[in-house]
């Protein structure tokens, strides 16, 4: 009992700091970023959600007909109420499709996220802290990345895994091929961000009072260092996650990324891109605003989240 | 070391450091250096400096930016390696201790205070966190509860209360930081503090404060003291002995009082005129001539000759050692050889 009240306390407690924080407050007085949470919000919960909250099923075959392929929205001529945005070329529901869709967005760009950021942190982390060679290699090889453009390498990456793979394989694994090479692409950016951060926090007091009593430098770089570094990466992380979701969407554009029978919005605007000038402008339309409107709402929090954790725009 | 210099403790000194030397190489990347053809650069920090600290004592150096002083602290506890020379800890070689495995026995009766308060404390830990540190990594304690009972008794002892640990360092001011610093130096129970300018980043008021509370505590708890400074005001209110540094290098190592009264190295005279004084009003001072030099490429000789209004030919050929003058070690040809008088 006593155990549960105090739990209580805490979460109270928690809380209270969260309201009660700078960047709570930054965050209610900004419309366009609570409209951007709030969008970023639906779509999280429309992706997770999408096999119970979508009206029909796009993987399940024996739900398509193909007289109804390439319906038009509802309020078209033609447009039939069960669906609302349209049909494309096989008789799937686009609504459905794009609330599908996303789920491979969103977890390709999550995924991707945390992978260059392990990547990029841990790296950058080691390459500030120590020094030496090691800081040499890690930043040369992060420069020479960075000299090539981020679509070819993950091109590259998403093909030679691809080939590597057995065939029977390919589809099965083809997501996390895609996490891989989007992750792969972008940890530079966060390995620079990172020491740079680290290479100010290592020369600062509390590091050597550490070091005074032998402090294990694993432990210094996780316990203190890490902490005081983790604002600009939060941040960068934040924007990187629009830049992974848009990476996803163009190699399912180019048709390397996720097999056909998995909608992304990549794939859609890609399969909707054939039938542009035939008139069935929906197929492609809709995924694109939903793809735009998804990234421009996490992009809006990133600069948000930049511009609230910076102490000098307080 | 030569007998001369030895100050005739009677009782093994706690901290001996011999000859010691940091150089650091501050030379240009190695592409560019063969391009342009330029040598190595190497940076005398500390240049053969040789000092002892007796049990119950404070040590202070003094001297002006750039002279080494800090890099002494850190070379004393460990944070940089020698270049050369040697440090004995309690007659033990530092450096050798806390490479070898049980370094935890002996890094734990050395602690060090930083100069920057707002800088020595992680922003992320809370008070209790920060102070409980050292205790965790030598594991002084063996349960949480015991743990918690020792930093309460540590904030109290330093004049803060036991309620403050839960908080984080940003809602304190400079003072109450530097105590929370002085909290966790103590710790882990040392029995020699390093104190890199402790005060100079504190208001005068502030600062006689966290002076008197060092030395309180010097007596409570049998502390030894290698105080850093530039401000003389404060290195005479704290020490037994003092050091004065000049690039690298001791040129006088005197009691406070003995240095204070009758200077007789002539940078130390020059420093201690520099000092304000209420008797001095409206009278005209000698203004200090020239600036100190760049240690990458030191003057010949003392390195204080072309400064010194003493200096003749000997100066700046011969480099002057510590010699015993009249109780206290003086390096300098003239007044070895009485042309001061």
């Amino acid at each position: 009992m006593i155990e549960n009240q105090s739990s209580l306390a805490k979460i109270n407690d928690l809380a209270f700091r969260i309201v009660d924080s700078d960047l709570f407050y930054s965050f209610s007085r900004n419309p366009i970023v609570v409209v951007s949470a709030v969008i970023t919000f639906v779509f999280i919960i429309a992706a997770t959600f999408a096999p119970w909250l979508a009206p029909h099923n796009p993987f399940d075959p024996a739900s398509l007909d193909l007289m109804e392929a390439s319906t038009p929205p509802v309020w078209l001529e033609d447009g039939m109420s069960k669906f609302m945005l349209g049909t494309d070329d096989q008789g799937r529901d686009i609504l459905s499709t794009i609330m599908f869709g996303s789920r491979v967005s969103l977890i390709v760009g999550f995924s991707a996220v945390l992978f260059s950021v392990f990547v990029g942190v841990g790296s950058g982390l080691l390459a500030g802290y120590l020094g030496g060679w090691l800081d040499t290699v890690i930043m040369r090889l992060a420069d020479v990345q960075l000299a090539i453009p981020a679509i070819l390498i993950a091109l590259m990456i998403n093909g030679v895994v691809a080939i590597l793979l057995p065939p029977q394989l390919q589809h099965e694994m083809a997501i996390y091929v895609l996490i891989l090479a989007i992750g792969v692409s972008d940890w530079p950016r966060y390995a620079r961000v990172t020491r740079g951060s680290v290479l100010v926090e290592r020369n600062k007091e509390y590091v050597a009072a550490a070091q005074v009593i032998g402090v294990h430098p694993l432990f210094i770089m996780l316990r203190h260092v890490l902490p005081n570094i983790m604002g600009p990466v939060l941040v960068m992380a934040t924007i990187g996650l629009a830049l992974a979701i848009i990476t996803e969407a163009t190699l399912s554009f180019l048709g390397v990324g996720v097999p056909p029978t998995t909608p992304s919005l990549g794939t859609m605007i890609r399969v909707g891109n054939n039938y542009l000038f035939s008139g069935e402008w929906w197929i492609t339309f809709f995924p694109c605003t939903a793809l735009v409107t998804l990234v421009l709402a996490v992009n809006l929090m990133g600069d948000w989240l930049r511009d609230a954790l910076n102490p000098k725009l307080r | 070391m030569n007998d001369d210099i030895k100050q005739g403790f009677e009782v093994k000194p706690l901290l001996e450091v011999r000859d010691l030397t940091k150089y650091f190489d501050v030379s240009k990347p190695w592409l560019t250096r063969i391009l342009e053809k330029q040598p190595k650069q190497i940076l005398k920090a500390v240049d053969g400096l040789s000092f002892e600290i007796g049990k119950g004592e404070t040590f202070s150096l003094v001297g002006e930016s750039g002279c080494g002083k800090s890099t002494i602290a850190k070379l004393v506890v460990g944070l940089q390696r020698p270049s050369n020379g040697e440090i004995l800890f309690d007659g033990q070689d530092l450096n050798k201790a806390i490479t070898s495995k049980d370094s935890n026995r002996i890094r734990r009766r050395w602690q060090m205070i930083f100069q920057d308060p707002f800088a020595s404390l992680n922003p992320r830990w809370r008070v209790n966190d920060i102070i409980s540190e050292p205790i965790r990594v030598f594991k002084l304690a063996k349960s949480k509860s015991e743990i918690n009972d020792r930093v309460d008794k540590l904030l109290t002892q330093v004049g803060l209360s036991p309620a403050d640990g839960n908080k984080f360092p940003h809602e304190f001011s400079g003072g109450q930081r530097q105590r929370i610093s002085i909290a966790r130096a103590l710790s882990s129970e040392p029995e020699f503090l390093v104190c890199d300018e402790p005060t100079s980043a504190l208001d005068v008021s502030v600062q006689a404060q966290i002076l008197n509370l060092m030395k309180d505590l010097q007596r409570r708890l049998g502390l030894t003291y290698l105080f850093i400074s530039h401000n003389l005001a404060v290195v005479y209110h704290v020490s037994d002995r003092i050091g004065v540094m000049y690039l690298g290098r001791l040129c006088e190592v005197a009691t406070a009082s003995d240095l204070f009264k009758n200077p007789q190295h002539p940078y130390t005279q020059l420093l201690l005129n520099t000092i304000p004084d209420m008797e001095m009003t409206g009278i005209k001072r000698d203004p200090v001539h020239g600036e100190v030099p760049n240690p990458i490429d030191p003057p010949s000789g003392c390195a204080f000759h072309p400064r010194c209004p003493l200096a003749n030919d000997r100066c700046r050929k011969e480099t002057p050692q510590l010699q015993k003058n009249a109780g206290s070690l003086i390096a300098c040809h003239a007044v070895e050889e009485k042309r001061n008088v």
